[in-house]
């Protein structure tokens, strides 16, 4: 298959399978759950197959035989392709020479605006393609255990079909516009999913946050395309790319960054627009595995890693960006320590784990390709611990407080030890995938050789110390000792349906490092391994003393506790962010509102009209004597005497 | 003479109320109608022509056949006054224009209650129905401007008559004079601006080509323009309630039965705004111009000031009609920015509201219907009860906020788009740029009173007392897929209505001079 057809169909798939659910589906739960499975299935085959060139089916119908990534070693001038088996063709990259079609959705004139559905199918787009569908995969087949018996189950495929259709738009989109589009449609799937169970109140109200404060960032990304639009002449990739350099207004460069990192600010939940991610935790547990963990808020860092070039000649921008990346991974984390939700201290992991990969991208061209690295391995074992957390919930009856839990190793040995796993490799111990990728965006973090970036390091280095810290607490607390409540003495191992897709994550967290994928990411610009030329060296000595030290500080504090033996009230509530956003909201908007809409109804309209109308009753007394009656007569009166003037002179 | 097909799709809805007031079924022959009109419309606008137009070359067609020329019909000829024809004409614009207006009005008199649901007299219902959607048909047809002010007239009449005789509340009446006052008031500035326009030009007909041409020649100088273009800005201002003449709109819209708030919100409405792209700007660039920066001002308060008043309503049909005004503030952008890409924005804008608000006014009118309160505070959770109306009520709000995939957003990324078109980072932003960020923001704010709305109207704990209902019928599901349907089309492949208006636009721009 050629990849201008493969490409095509990974992302019209979902959208007719979504379409197909909405219109005959939506009180067949069954039969939409197997087509929404079936479609990610075939999506995830497809999007293989993209990228790697040898694994298409050529036209002469023989199957080129399977090479592993990992034997790219030289990948800087080898794009991931091969050689053509004696066609004639030279080399070729992962699309070839074919041309990927691109539709014109708005098209005013070339040189006025234009603005196209295209595909843009690089390194970046293709690996990107795998993660979301391998991990979209896992999750469908994950719910179709998770949510059996649900009354809206049609409604969740179908939700879940629109969101992978969004997020592939997002990957492959090949301009600006394009992305913005997607951008609003992963919100909206995002808004239906936290949504789900709608009649309950909390989760209606998260999924209005999260859509709002969303909304916000998009104020933002929108206008810096705008901008960026006018001042390199593109908002397509490949047009940003070719024009960035001639650029001559510094400071526009710098704000049009900045606005369109607002974007990411909301998507990707960065502070100060991180609140909405640990509510978003109100929508079903596999929902959160894939898009509130894996996939839709790496998003924001995809985009800024699909500009890097641009953020990296934007110095100013970029420290902004390492301030905010570093900022929220120490907030989030900080929060973390206090939670007794297993869901939201995930969450909060989530907003720290991203923090750092934002924090990458700020650290120029080597350092987006470290903050995507950390984007992939963090998505499949931040996905392995959200479906870990979801196996619990399901078998203790939906229970989320860890300090119900405990006792579950002998009751779930599956689940327990791929959480153990996932949880290894998110506090990055030594040689799982959490591990190379941290390290490199630390090593990355000081080779910027400015203030900002040493900052963020040693920043960075301490949310490694409390990473260990509260995930041990939770592990030791939800999954050691004995059990806390009925809910959980009684929880029994999930069916295969849940389990299967934990143990290929776990897999997948464990050895995907080994299996290339450095070498396919990192080929774009850097020749760095960070496998290869991993030195010890003083970040390499810290970052693996503040594991042990966190993991031991924990297992010296929370072994056998019934309950936390440490209040710190202002982590503990996230330290009020949420009320001062909610003072703020109600102040400027609800209380401006008020006032406006008092000041509509009786300035607004008394200058308008009332005044007006009061003037002429003034003239109006001093011709009563000539007629009787009210203004307001008089007015339409006037009108209709022009009215019928006008028909007369008509008909 | 024969009748041409543009004056078939005029007078069908006219004839069909004069046969119901002679007898005929009311909401049986209504139906037809309005069928008939859309199926007209639908094969006018295929076979209209949408290369003819072109660089500088505007012209209407006039579908005419045998008869050529097609300079309609000549009412007035007499010797030191301008000729008076009545004759309808298409362009790009008015194409797209008659489109929405032939499928609102349908989905309009498709959502109306049944003869025996309404109380007073029906045939009056249905009658003032098919008058307001043939008035507005007629308007956005007519090549003649004084059939133009005429027909839209012929429009507001019923209006107001149906919001006094079948409107809701208790102050239905007073909303119908306050309406007309303003509206009226409205017409008559509207109609100084005109006499003045054809005086100063010195015209010899009504003929709209022909007074662009005049006006052409006339080469009035920018101060005469502008005291000429201020009362036509404020008469169509007024009518499109731009603010600070907005008050009418929302107790109207409130206070009117459904099909009117759908009619007038969805189609009437767009008159003003039809008015300044046909005849203000071409007539009058310069003026339009000299203005465009107290417009840009009335614009963002429209946006900004009336978007945070939204925000404060506490009951679903005031908080529709004023999030209905807000949005006019768009389209207004996309015509102070005086640019290609805006006024195509402004008109596909045009469509994509007309359509997305006449489906809020629609599902609007059947929660009334089913529960008789529509304030926030009474209502909650029901989308368990009717799933079916929350969905497609979550689709409507969505297509007004401007959801990617409806139409809505085609356009108003379109007039996003215009006010940047002139940005240099030398010049740094200008206002009309930075009326643009502003009208930025207003996305943030219709999507929170928007989702606030649904949230409290459809989703959470169902609100206690309320009374047992059923899901929507057929006869109210059916017109809302017409318009949900024609949204996601068009906004999927907006370059349906942009291969008509582009050229059209084009074509106007350069023969006006603008």
């Amino acid at each position: 298959m050629e990849p201008n057809l493969l490409a095509w169909s990974i992302l019209l798939l979902p959208l007719l399978v979504a379409t197909v659910i909405l219109f005959f589906l939506r009180n067949a739960g069954g039969v939409a759950g197997f087509l929404a499975t079936a479609s990610a299935l075939i999506t995830l085959v497809f999007a293989v197959m993209l990228a790697h060139p040898e694994l298409r089916f050529s036209t002469d119908g023989a199957e080129a035989p399977h090479h592993e990534e990992g034997h790219h070693k030289d990948a800087a001038s080898e794009k991931g392709g091969k050689k053509d088996d004696g066609h004639g063709h030279a080399e070729i990259d992962l699309i070839g020479d074919s041309e990927v079609a691109s539709y014109p959705w708005i098209n005013l004139g070339e040189d006025v605006l234009k603005i196209d559905i295209g595909l843009k199918i690089d390194k970046l787009s293709a690996g990107m393609m795998l993660i979301v569908t391998f991990i979209g995969f896992l999750v469908h087949l994950f719910s179709l255990g998770y949510m059996k018996g649900d009354e809206g189950l049609g409604r969740y495929f179908g939700a879940l079909a629109l969101f992978m259709f969004s997020m592939t738009g997002i990957v492959l989109a090949d301009n600006f516009v394009m992305m913005f589009i997607f951008w609003e449609l992963v919100g909206v799937s995002s808004y239906l999913l936290i949504s789900h169970w709608y009649t309950k109140p909390s989760a209606a109200d998260a999924a209005k946050k999260a859509f709002l404060t969303n909304r916000i960032g998009d104020f933002g990304f929108m206008l810096g395309i705008l901008i960026l639009w006018k001042l390199c002449g593109h908002f397509s990739f490949d047009g940003i790319q070719a024009n960035y350099g001639e650029i001559k207004n510094d400071l526009m460069l710098n704000v049009a960054v900045l606005l369109i990192f607002c974007g990411a600010l909301g998507k990707s939940a960065q502070a100060p627009l991180h609140v909405w991610l640990p509510d978003a935790m109100e929508g079903p547990t596999p929902v959160s595995a894939l898009i509130h963990a894996a996939t839709m808020v790496a998003a924001g860092v995809f985009m800024m890693a699909r500009i890097g070039y641009l953020v990296a000649v934007a110095e100013i921008a970029s420290y902004v960006i390492i301030c905010v990346g570093a900022a929220t991974a120490l907030i989030a984390a900080l929060i973390a320590l206090q939670q007794s939700d297993i869901k939201k201290i995930l969450a909060y992991s989530t907003l720290s784990q991203l923090g750092y990969m934002i924090m990458a991208q700020g650290c120029g061209t080597y350092g987006s390709e470290a903050g995507m690295f950390h984007l992939y391995t963090h998505a499949f074992f931040k996905a392995l611990l959200f479906l870990g957390s979801g196996a619990v919930i399901y078998a203790c009856h939906h229970e989320q407080n860890i300090w119900k839990m405990g006792g579950l190793l002998r009751r779930m040995p599956i689940t327990t030890i791929t959480f153990a796993i996932g949880t290894a490799a998110l506090i990055a111990v030594p040689l799982t995938s959490g591990f190379w990728s941290k390290e490199h965006i630390l090593h990355q973090a000081l080779e910027t050789g400015h203030i900002y970036g040493q900052i963020a390091h040693w920043v960075g280095l301490f949310v490694a110390l409390l990473t260990p810290f509260y995930m041990t607490r939770l592990f030791i607390v939800a999954f050691l000792g004995k059990p806390k409540s009925q809910n959980a003495n009684h929880a029994l191992e999930v069916s295969p349906v849940m389990f299967v897709p934990l143990v290929l994550l776990t897999a997948v967290s464990l050895f995907s490092v080994y299996l290339g994928v450095p070498e396919w990411l990192l080929a774009q610009h850097s020749s760095v391994n960070p496998i290869g030329d991993f030195a010890i060296n003083i970040t390499s000595i810290c970052s693996m003393g503040a594991l042990v030290i966190g993991v031991l500080a924990a297992l010296v504090i929370y072994r056998g506790k019934d309950k936390d033996p440490i209040t710190i009230a202002p982590l503990r509530d996230k330290f009020y962010i949420d009320e001062l956003y909610q003072k703020i909201v109600l102040i400027c908007q609800d209380l401006v509102g008020k006032l406006f809409d008092i000041l509509d109804r009786y300035l607004v309209e008394g200058i308008v009209a009332k005044l007006p109308a009061g003037l002429a009753l003034g003239a109006g007394i001093a011709l009563r004597r000539l007629q009787a009656g009210n203004l307001q007569s008089y007015a339409f009166f006037f009108a209709f005497a022009v009215l019928l003037l006008i028909f007369i002179l008509i008909f | 003479m024969t009748p041409t097909i543009l004056e078939i799709i005029v007078l069908l809805p006219l004839v069909a109320a004069l046969a119901i007031a002679i007898g005929a079924p009311a909401r049986i022959t209504s139906l037809i109608a309005s069928f008939l009109v859309l199926g007209a419309s639908l094969g006018t606008a295929l076979n209209f022509d949408r290369n003819a137009e072109g660089v500088g070359n505007f012209a209407f067609q006039y579908f005419a056949g045998e008869q050529g020329g097609g300079h309609g019909r000549t009412i007035l000829d007499i010797a030191g006054f301008p000729d008076i024809s009545l004759a309808f004409g298409l362009d790009g614009i008015s194409v797209v224009l008659m489109l929405l207006t032939a499928i609102v009005l349908l989905a309009a008199i498709w959502m109306s209650p049944r003869e025996d649901k309404i109380e007073g007299s029906s045939k009056l219902y249905y009658i003032c129905s098919l008058l307001i959607g043939g008035g507005a048909m007629g308007a956005f047809l007519s090549t003649d401007l004084f059939f133009l002010y005429a027909f839209h007239e012929l429009a507001l009449i019923p209006t107001f008559l149906m919001i006094g005789l079948f409107g809701n509340g208790a102050d239905r009446v007073r909303t119908a004079w306050k309406t007309t006052i303003y509206l009226g008031v409205g017409s008559i500035i509207l109609l100084v601006g005109l006499i003045a326009a054809v005086v100063n030009i010195g015209a010899e007909s009504f003929d709209i080509p022909s007074l662009i041409a005049a006006a052409k020649d006339a080469n009035l100088s920018g101060t005469v323009q502008m005291w000429i273009y201020l009362p036509l800005l404020i008469g169509f201002g007024i009518l499109v309630s731009l603010f600070p003449f907005h008050s009418w709109a929302p107790d109207a819209y409130a206070d009117a039965p459904t099909p009117v708030a759908m009619l007038h919100a969805g189609v009437l409405k767009k008159f003003g705004l039809y008015g300044l792209i046909r005849i203000g700007a071409p007539l009058f660039p310069e003026g339009a111009e000299s203005l465009s920066h107290i417009l840009l001002l009335l614009l963002a308060c429209n946006i900004i000031v009336l978007g945070l008043v939204t925000i404060a309503q506490k009951r679903l049909d005031k908080m529709l009609g004023y999030s209905s005004v807000m949005h006019m503030g768009y389209v207004f952008l996309g015509i102070a920015s005086g640019t290609h890409i805006g006024l195509v924005g402004a008109v596909v804008l045009m469509f994509a509201h007309g359509l997305s608000v006449a489906l809020l006014f629609g599902l609007c009118g059947s929660l009334r219907e089913r529960y008789g309160s529509l304030e926030f505070d009474k209502l909650g959770g029901v989308a368990k009860v009717i799933p079916e109306a929350g969905l497609l009520f979550g689709f409507a709000a969505f297509a007004s906020i401007g959801l990617p995939g409806f139409t809505n957003f085609a356009a108003e990324v379109m007039v996003f788009f215009s006010g940047f078109q002139a940005y240099s980072a030398e010049t740094g932003f200008t206002p009309l740029q930075w009326t643009t960020v502003f009208a930025l923001w207003g996305v943030v704010i219709s999507a929170v009173y928007m989702l606030r709305a649904y949230r409290n109207v459809f989703k959470g704990d169902l609100a206690e007392g309320l009374p047992a209902v059923s899901d929507l019928r057929w006869n109210e599901k059916l017109p809302i897929f017409l318009l949900l349907g024609t949204l996601l089309v068009t906004g999927f492949i907006p370059e349906i209505l942009i291969k008509y208006v582009r050229p059209a636009l084009e074509g106007l721009m350069i023969a006006s001079g603008q």
